[in-house]
């Protein structure tokens, strides 16, 4: 069943197992439920289930860039545009490989917010100039390079269990 | 100097062809230019920031280089870079230098240019 805002309806059981995957998604269907008491059976049917319901999207892993050895600099790009062509710069960006996010989002004018990925400062230049500055509808780019990481994480239910809906 | 060689620096560029000027590494003015002319006016008014950015990374030669293909104009504003020069000089000099330029291909007989 879906909520008014899009939302699927999911109860504790779901929950809990959400929160065991987000903790670790290689963890077996038996070792979940033996944690949550329930049978191994129940926890494959209710992932099936979320994940036919697009609550589960993917399972990925969580790569070190450095560790790897792939020349990388991460920069945080603000893109002011005319409001009536945001929505076609920012689905633009989002389409590019460079751009790992992209949002839209409103301070004291509507912009677009997107993080960066190239191998050098100049190969972030030359993506900037080439296939973001000449976009129509750009009116001017700020963009702030990335020098040291403190935090990278996803949203997480274990933290949010006060802001569910259930 | 060749008619080819004044219509090509004089032609209007598509906007994926444009200068777009910056002032540092992925921060952009909002400023572009799609021709000489225009080229020649967004000089006089953007942060002088921006000329000193790209000149000293030779980006203003390699657009008039490779987009207008006008390597004479692309020479002299090289040969700027060893001036060293900053600020309202930088933005004179330069400015001098492409006006002199333009007024150059535009003298030529229309007939010829085009």
């Amino acid at each position: 069943m879906k909520l008014k805002n899009g939302a699927v309806r999911l109860d504790a059981t779901d929950m809990e197992i959400l929160r065991a995957l987000q903790e670790n998604c290689r963890e077996t269907y038996g070792a979940i439920g033996k944690r949550l008491g329930i049978a191994h059976s129940t926890v494959y049917d209710r992932i099936r289930k979320m994940e036919q319901q697009k609550v589960i999207q993917n399972y990925t892993a969580i790569i070190d860039v450095q560790k790897v050895g792939v020349r990388n600099i991460s920069s945080i790009m603000t893109v002011y545009a005319d409001p009536k062509e945001i929505e076609r710069v920012a689905e633009k960006l989002a389409s590019l490989p460079e751009v790992l996010e992209a949002y839209t989002s409103v301070s004291e004018e509507l912009l677009i917010i997107a993080k960066v990925s190239a191998a050098s400062q100049e190969d972030l230049h030359e993506f900037i100039a080439n296939s973001v500055a000449p976009l129509p509808g750009v009116s001017r780019i700020r963009t702030s390079i990335i020098t040291k990481k403190f935090k990278e994480t996803q949203f997480s239910i274990a933290n949010a269990s006060e802001r569910l809906h259930l | 100097m060749n008619s080819d060689t004044a219509s090509k620096s004089l032609r209007t560029v598509p906007r994926e062809k444009a200068f777009y000027f910056f002032t540092s590494i992925g921060n952009y003015t909002g400023a572009s230019a799609s021709s000489l002319k225009e080229f020649m006016e967004k000089i006089n008014e953007v942060n002088v920031k921006s000329l000193e950015f790209h000149l000293y990374r030779g980006d203003f030669e390699k657009w008039m280089a490779e987009v207008l293909q006008d390597t004479e104009l692309a020479s002299d504003i090289k040969k700027l870079q060893k001036l060293s020069l900053t600020g309202n000089g930088l933005r004179d000099q330069l400015s001098f230098t492409v006006s002199r330029r333009y007024k150059r291909l535009t003298s030529q007989p229309a007939t010829s240019r085009f």
